[in-house]
């Protein structure tokens, strides 16, 4: 059986950020302790339905994973640990928020195994978190990040958002600054989505939020570059890492590797099924009180989707696609696939073809074009 | 005893502007006669197409025999010809009346004469038919029948004090109206031993008996197996089957002067039963056909493809259907750089146009994109050479034209005296002539304006309801063809000529609408990956100009965990917007961008 990587959804927020269309909650706090005991018993379930599988990375998402109780975490990848084979030295990753955990909070992580962690900062500046809808301040991000070194991570990744509304392009050269000093592993540089059943997309149908695109492509180029000189390689769209230090957990979602997602709205796809859990808190836990598990959505994906998704998903990495690869995996020729689309998006210089195919600079910027001709 | 059955017979339409309920008057005559009971009658059956169901209104007239026993104690026969409701059809509706001896006038007592009740008097009377006033929805509170039945007197020149006061919704009065069709519309005349003259004044096509003709039997008689001609064509066919309407086709022996029925020949094509024509007997003709016939032409021009470009024979296939049952529907084929293959068709007007559309995108089920509506243009060549234009894109270039012609119609517009300024504003703007002005009542006026067909095919009804709170009414005739200054609009994407938005157009108008269409495909045509200048040009010389600026990105940065399913519908979505999009040049443009030049305000 091939290693696969296990998410964990904590879908528990103090407090639900003005643009986030995530599946999270505030004020569920009463729903945390059956919650955890939803994830043991989906665990042990899971387990029992894939024997064979062996771990590759675990990564604990949210929500925000570090906003409750230390001890549910520990539970929880103890559990793994007796349920699942795990490889050595695998990938733990778990995401927090500055303001909601504390150092002792990390060395309970650090001592059960998390070897990675990711802190959600989105802004530098303390006027665009407020903006944001963010709980912390800069000041208790720079804690927080004192105490993850103190704890012993040395795996550390920040998230970060462009193009938001009222940032200059100032605020964000200093952001990416004042960040790098402080010398995470791995940078997440997203461009701001304003999703529907948002505040800010409720702002923005009033016409209450300015964006503007060429600003936030002038940010998009200023942070490949800087980020470049500063030894943090662009391994996907949104993503830069120094060497080594890329995040094998999201790679398998890149690479159309099995994962499987515990937790409410947590996907998975495995033996070339997709399929998802539901996304109601409370329904996931009265499912599995009933010894169920409860999944809401499968999908078996065919050799032609299974194609589709290892070009749109492939391509989302710098280095793009190899066709040697693609050929070992399908017994098929990429060429013989997707010749005319291939040969249109390099007319159109949004890619570039050799023995890897990969977007341009000018094809990251319409990335989606790029992945919808292969549909 | 066959003189007697002639008396008995009253052969009648009714007239109305639209909404002031004929339809719903037709229903309560059938119900009140007991040819069909309420149960069977799905909500007016004279409107048996849901199209006309959902618009109100009738677009293929038919026929139907009632049998009343009248206040005398005796039997009628009357023959309810149903005419269609709209201006479009007008000849359909003249041709009906000419197969009737009176006409139910039904009024809206609130809201009296409008510009078609007029209209439809004219018609009747130039048919000679006895005219019989009924004001309808006396049961709304509004409803105000002294004051209408003035009205009538006064505009129609008609005695209206003792006209039926109905409402035909809640069936009160109907009694009325039948007693006023036995008492007034005289019996018809004719003589059954005459060489026969039958005028056909509906078609349709039936699956297993060929098209079905709706006659009216002037002179003479009309039997089975007899061989008839058809006057203007000179075609001969052999009668299989004559036949009354009453709630199904029921064949009889024969037809004779003064009835209304069917007949069916085995005619593959309504094309050979032209509404207006005369039908007579091959082997004992009349000298003289019925007077009135004419080849109806379309108006109106528009080109339509298949949104889908592999659904082209589809739709040549639904366009053949439909003309079998509609002789005005003209079409041929034509190809567009811009949309491909499809078809250049012609219509008597823009509801028979939009009509048309709708069958096709609904019965048929073909999405379609439609160009900008044109007119048939007369072009004088300098070779002398006269050429008559439908398509703009056949225009002979500027050099080529010595002079060109457009149709002009005769308008006759009815609204409250307070919008006077604005209906004749309008009519200005839209190179109207004024003709004369006559106040109906103290309130209400009737313009008259020559007003070019180009002019009126695009908006006019529309603004003319919005600048009058839905007030004016509306009607029009062709008049002749005038000499115009004329021009050809192109529209240029990223410098390329797109065929399908070119239009012919009054050179005065050309910049404005120009303009306004150069800024409306801004709005319509998104963003691309680069830059694209949207030019409007007459001959060479550019006369407005809008860019759409390049789009900066497209990507989605986020990374939604492993849900990918929500990534592909993502990309799904887009894919599909992509599929609606015509490719012209390198540059995508969605299918509303070819009908966007039409709702410019």
């Amino acid at each position: 059986m091939e290693y696969c990587g296990l998410y964990i959804h904590i879908p528990f927020c103090k407090k639900k950020c003005y643009y986030c269309d995530f599946p999270s909650y505030c004020n569920l706090e009463n729903l945390i302790k059956p919650y955890i005991a939803a994830l043991k018993k989906e665990i042990q379930l899971v387990s029992v339905k894939y024997p064979d599988i062996k771990i590759k990375t675990i990564f604990i998402g949210g929500g925000t994973p570090t906003y409750i109780n230390y001890k549910y975490i520990i539970e929880i990848i103890e559990l793994i640990k007796y349920c699942f084979e795990i490889k050595n030295n695998a990938e733990i990753s778990i995401e927090g928020n500055p303001g909601t955990f504390d150092l002792n909070k990390l060395l309970e992580y650090r001592k059960v195994g998390i070897n990675r962690l990711s802190i959600g900062l989105q802004a530098w500046q303390d006027n665009l978190l407020k903006k944001l809808g963010r709980i912390h301040t800069q000041k208790q991000f720079k804690q927080a990040m004192d105490n993850a070194k103190v704890a012993g991570f040395e795996n550390i990744n920040i998230d970060l958002i462009f193009g938001l509304p009222e940032q200059c392009i100032e605020d964000w050269k200093e952001t990416l600054e004042k960040v790098t000093l402080l010398q995470p592993t791995h940078l997440s540089c997203y461009s701001l989505k304003i999703e529907e059943e948002t505040p800010f997309y409720a702002l923005y149908k009033q016409g209450k939020l300015q964006i503007d695109e060429d600003l936030e492509r002038e940010m998009y180029y200023y942070t490949k570059k800087f980020l470049n000189s500063k030894g943090y390689h662009h391994y996907e769209i949104s993503n830069f890492a120094k060497t080594d230090f890329e995040c094998i957990h999201n790679g398998i979602y890149w690479d159309v590797k099995p994962y499987i997602g515990l937790g409410s709205s947590a996907h998975s796809f495995i033996n070339n099924h997709r399929y998802s859990n539901t996304n109601t808190v409370s329904r996931y836990i009265k499912e599995l009180s009933e010894d169920r598990l409860p999944i809401k959505n499968i999908n078996k994906i065919n050799q032609e989707q299974l194609m589709q998704e290892y070009m749109f998903l492939g391509m989302r990495k710098i280095d793009g696609v190899s066709s040697k690869e693609f050929n070992k995996i399908f017994g098929k020729d990429i060429d013989f696939v997707y010749w005319n689309v291939l040969r249109e998006l390099q007319e159109k210089g949004l890619i570039e073809k050799g023995e890897k195919i990969y977007l341009t600079s000018k094809g990251l910027d319409f990335a989606n074009h790029v992945f919808q001709s292969f549909l | 005893m066959v003189l007697d059955k002639k008396k008995k017979i009253r052969n009648f339409s009714i007239i109305a502007h639209i909404d002031h309920g004929k339809s719903t008057l037709a229903d309560k005559l059938i119900e009140s006669t007991g040819l069909i009971s309420q149960r069977e009658m799905a909500n007016q059956i004279l409107d048996n197409m849901d199209l006309e169901r959902e618009r109100g209104i009738t677009i293929k007239l038919q026929a139907i025999r009632l049998v009343y026993k009248a206040k005398d104690g005796e039997e009628y026969l009357l023959n309810l010809i149903d005419t269609p409701g709209h201006v479009d059809f007008t000849y359909e509706v003249s041709r009906s009346l000419a197969a009737c001896e009176g006409a139910v006038l039904v009024v809206d007592a609130a809201q009296g004469i409008e510009a078609q009740t007029l209209a439809n008097v004219y018609l009747a009377t130039d048919n000679d038919l006895e005219i019989i006033p009924v004001i309808n929805k006396i049961d709304l509170p509004s409803a105000d029948p002294s004051r209408i039945k003035n009205e009538i007197e006064d505009v129609i020149g008609i005695e209206a004090q003792d006209a039926p006061l109905i409402s035909a919704k809640e069936g009160v009065g109907i009694e009325d109206v039948l007693e006023s069709i036995v008492k007034k519309v005289p019996a018809p005349k004719g003589d059954r031993d005459a060489p026969l003259k039958a005028l056909i004044f509906d078609s349709y096509y039936d699956l297993y008996r060929g098209v079905i003709a709706s006659i009216r039997v002037k002179e003479g008689t009309i039997r089975k197996n007899s061989k008839i001609k058809m006057m203007s064509t000179g075609k001969i066919f052999e009668v299989d089957e004559v036949g009354l309407f009453l709630s199904t086709l029921v064949p009889v022996d024969e037809l004779s002067a003064g009835e209304v029925g069917y007949v069916a020949a085995s005619i593959k094509n309504v094309k050979d039963t032209r509404v207006g024509d005369t039908i007579t007997d091959a082997n004992n003709p009349a000298q003289e056909p019925l007077p009135g016939y004419k080849k109806i032409n379309p108006m109106v021009y528009c080109g339509i493809y298949p949104a889908d470009g592999a659904k082209y024979e589809d739709l040549r296939d639904a366009l053949d259907k439909l003309q079998l049952n509609d002789a005005a529907l003209q079409f041929e084929p034509e190809t567009s750089v811009a949309l491909g293959f499809g078809f250049r068709c012609g219509f008597l007007g823009l509801l028979h146009m939009e009509i048309i559309q709708e069958r096709l995108e609904r019965e048929y089920n073909i999405d379609l994109v439609t160009t900008a509506p044109s007119v048939i243009y007369k072009v004088v060549k300098t070779n002398n050479e006269t050429i008559w234009v439908d398509n703009p894109t056949n225009l002979p270039p500027a050099v080529e034209i010595d002079y060109m012609e457009e149709p002009i119609v005769n308008a006759s517009i009815m609204a409250p005296t307070e919008f006077l300024g604005s209906v004749m504003e309008l009519c200005q703007e839209r190179r109207g002539v004024y003709k004369t002005m006559n106040y109906m009542e103290e309130k209400r006026v009737v313009l008259e304006y020559e007003l070019p067909l180009n002019e009126i095919i695009y908006d006019f009804f529309d603004a003319l309801k919005s600048r009058t709170k839905g007030y004016a009414s509306f009607d029009y005739e062709l008049k002749d063809y005038q000499r115009s200054s004329l021009v050809k609009l192109d529209i240029l994407l990223n410098t390329e000529i797109v065929d399908a938005l070119s239009f012919i157009i009054h050179n005065d108008k050309a910049y404005n609408r120009g303009r306004a269409i150069a800024e409306k495909l801004k709005e319509v045509i998104p963003r691309q990956m680069f830059e694209i200048p949207i030019q409007a040009a007459i001959g060479g010389k550019i006369i407005a100009r809008e860019t759409i600026r390049a789009m900066r990105k497209d990507v989605l940065s986020k990374c939604y965990g492993g849900d990918i399913s929500r990534k592909r519908k993502l990309l799904e979505k887009q894919k599909e917007g992509k599929k609606r999009m015509r490719q012209v040049g390198n540059v995508e443009v969605p299918q509303e961008a070819f009908m966007a030049v039409l709702k410019l305000n």
